[in-house]
């Protein structure tokens, strides 16, 4: 793969940096950083398929599949968008305690996701609903940790594709590592059957001493990994010129290994990126940052609100880069599909919404006695004896209970 | 039988762990060519090679971050931390991530990982080289908190931390690394389980409970209580997270009386929460409340002054003193 670098040179110097020695600079405002709104005059990415739906050629990278692969990606695109509807509504009507949407994010986490093969492993933020889908996490799974019954059900040696992580950047490292297994394994070296891992985090999360040590560790033991980043330009209020004054990608540099930015809002370009940053790190030649430059279109979760902190235009700005308009656009320029197949996607996406608004309601509460078995393998005598305490102490509330309270 | 150090029973334990599972990995910084700081990993690299034992890079977090990806990939890995004073910046690795991965993933997913640890002072370090952390991890669930306090406990109870399905503490008493005793190489088990205490010597007046470092002090306190005419058990803990409850009790019981001496500062540390199950168990067998001989509630001060801090011989007897005074 070829390293992409295309910057506009680095930034401006800070004017309080530029200030005579001695004299202090009145104020420590911020570098003036690209301004999030225009990126694309400010610094390249890879897009392969334009806002109009446009099909557009890049240099280095190529999509190789055909229509029915692009009408794949555009049903997965809407499925997992009606999902995270439906979790948000889910949300408001009191079902789940909190939502983190995914809501813009749907090329970048489908294209990465389908650019994944059975063997590859998955290290994921809580916001990779599509990710999930991918690799076939029923998505009623996904809800437990929002509604508060449990901490993730699915099983991530099923779906290869692992618990989502709270405090962030926490799971790079995990990636990392689990690479570095790999390695030893024996499992690298070919580019399509090999295996490789693959870490999501954010913009945010670019600033944690976590993902930098991750990025060291992958680097100094060229661990096959696939460092994504999803760019969504904001880390709850804050705008990503509060991480970074050089573009994301180009850290990668620093660390030695390549970084490439890609548009996350055009689901063919980030599936060729990923593919070719999946297939690197399967043949051993180490790990890559991908940016995944896109917009987060709805709050950070349900209990966040935007409308504090950033203007209405920038999302309108936003919604014109849509990622499923631009492949229906496509879709339908090309004839490669008719309306009976955009019906047939709402029509099954509505169905699955229904279905999982049906389990969620059904979701049993969890027991708190069964809490006391999951902490240790190897029971302590001293959680033996609270478990029984407490089921004790739950039973004497029973009706008919001798000495009941 | 071989006479072998504190430090070389880790080593030799190690060893032994590494030629019986091909998926023990050993890692941290400076443990490869230059066998760690205190030498407990020489020769290990050499023999299983630079990919079961990692030099790492010079960050902590890392270490157990990666540790976790590995376990997760069906690994058995050992993380050496350097100084008692350097895990913190792993903290949220071993707090949040290695503690919980087995509950939240409800029982799915373990974390056979070992996080070895030298602690406490006596070595007349600069500061962050001298520190005992054990509460701060014995109060998080998830996690299981030994200590060593003899060479022979340290060639087996690594063995047995690593064969441990659940994520492991390792606190190694550092001042105690060049203690000699015989180990019998050719044993096939270990004398104890890792989760019980040792009754290290018997007596009848007052229990003596301790952990690492202070097992080999709170002997030699037994040793000289003699002359005051005071008949002294000693109980080395072992294990600090899950406190061996039975063995604890059935000391108390006998003696009436418990003194508990610890490195860590006084206010709630380990002994806080004997003392209080002691009482819950123990309460009407009880002659003299339980006390406490530990270090003081101050960051662990300058290394001239630290004689004065740790509990020693002499303050040991303080304690007993004022235990038999009841």
């Amino acid at each position: 793969m070829t390293e992409t670098v295309t910057s506009g040179g680095p930034p401006d110097q800070n004017p309080a940096e530029s200030t005579t020695p001695g004299l202090a600079p009145e104020t420590f405002a911020p570098a003036q950083a690209p301004s999030p709104e225009q990126p694309s005059e400010e610094v390249e990415f890879v897009q392969l398929l334009t806002p109009e739906g446009e099909r557009v050629e890049h240099p280095d990278y190529s999509f190789d599949l055909d229509d029915d692969a692009i009408k794949g990606f555009y049903r997965d695109m809407v499925m997992v968008r009606r999902i995270d509807t439906e979790a948000t509504a889910l949300q408001r009507q009191g079902e789940l305690g909190i939502w983190a949407s995914l809501l813009g994010q749907e090329a970048a986490q489908i294209g990465s996701g389908r650019a994944l093969n059975e063997r590859d492993m998955v290290f994921p933020t809580y916001r990779e609903h599509g990710v999930a889908w991918c690799q076939g996490v029923d998505p009623l799974n996904l809800l437990g940790l929002f509604r508060g019954v449990d901490q993730g059900a699915w099983d991530p040696r099923d779906n290869n594709f692992h618990l989502y992580t709270i405090v962030i950047g926490a799971q790079t490292l995990h990636a990392t590592g689990y690479a570095m297994g790999q390695q030893r394994d024996g499992v690298i070296g070919d580019p399509e059957n090999g295996e490789a891992t693959i870490a999501y985090f954010g913009d945010g999360a670019s600033s944690q001493g976590d993902v930098n040590e991750a990025f060291i560790y992958a680097s100094v033991f060229n661990a096959p990994v696939v460092f994504f980043c999803q760019n969504n330009q904001w880390a709850i209020s804050e705008p990503i010129d509060r991480q970074t004054r050089i573009p994301l990608y180009q850290r990668a540099a620093g660390f030695g290994f390549p970084g490439v930015r890609v548009d996350g809002n055009d689901v063919l370009a980030t599936y060729a990126v990923t593919q070719a940053a999946l297939r690197r790190a399967r043949e051993g030649s180490g790990p890559t940052l991908v940016e995944a430059y896109t917009y987060r279109m709805g709050a950070h979760t349900t209990s966040d609100d935007p409308t504090k902190y950033r203007l209405t235009e920038e999302l309108e700005h936003w919604k014109l880069k849509d990622p499923i308009e631009r492949v229906k656009a496509y879709l339908i320029r090309t004839g490669a599909s008719d309306n009976d197949f955009f019906d047939s996607v709402e029509q099954e996406a509505d169905g699955i919404a229904a279905n999982l608004r049906q389990g969620c309601l059904s979701m049993p509460d969890p027991e708190l006695t069964e809490m006391f078995d999951r902490v240790y393998v190897e029971q302590t005598p001293q959680l033996v004896q609270q478990k029984q305490e407490f089921a004790a102490y739950a039973a004497s509330f029973s009706v008919g209970a001798e000495g009941s309270h | 039988m071989t006479k072998i150090s504190l430090g070389k029973g880790i080593n030799l334990g190690l060893r032994r762990a590494m030629e019986n599972d091909p998926k023990v990995l050993v890692m941290g910084e400076d443990i490869g060519k230059l066998g760690g700081v205190f030498r407990v990993t020489d020769g290990l690299q050499k023999d299983f090679g630079e990919d079961r034992v990692i030099d790492t890079p010079l960050a902590e977090s890392g270490i157990v971050g990666t540790a976790v990806g590995l376990a997760l990939r069906g690994y058995r890995p050992v993380c050496e931390i350097q100084f008692d004073g350097f895990v913190f910046p792993a903290y949220d690795q071993i707090i949040n991530q290695v503690a919980k991965m087995h509950f939240r993933s409800m029982g799915k997913l373990r974390m056979p990982i070992v996080i070895r640890i030298p602690f406490g002072g006596g070595i007349g370090a600069v500061e962050h080289h001298s520190e005992s952390p054990e509460a701060l991890f014995a109060h998080v669930a998830g996690l299981k908190v030994v200590s060593c306090g003899d060479p022979v406990d340290a060639y087996w109870m690594i063995q047995q931390a690593i064969a441990s399905d659940d994520p492991v503490i390792f606190f190694e008493p550092k001042r105690r690394y060049h203690e000699k005793a015989e180990l019998d190489e050719t044993a096939e088990t270990a004398p104890a389980p890792l989760h019980q205490a040792a009754v290290r010597r018997e007596g009848t007046d007052a229990t003596l409970f301790c952990y690492g470092p202070m097992v080999k002090t709170c002997l030699q306190a037994a040793e000289a209580a003699l002359e005051d005419g005071h008949s002294l058990e000693v109980v080395d803990l072992r294990t600090i997270s899950p406190l061996d409850l039975p063995t604890i009790f059935a000391s108390v019981k006998k003696t009436r009386r418990a003194v508990v001496v610890h490195e860590a500062p006084l206010s709630l540390g380990p002994a806080a929460e004997l003392a209080a199950r002691v009482t819950e168990e123990c309460f009407y067998h009880l002659e003299a409340p339980v006390l406490r001989v530990a270090g003081f509630d101050t960051p662990y001060p300058p290394s001239r002054v630290e004689e004065e801090y740790l509990p020693d011989l002499d303050r040991v007897l303080d304690g007993v003193d004022k235990v038999m005074g009841y």
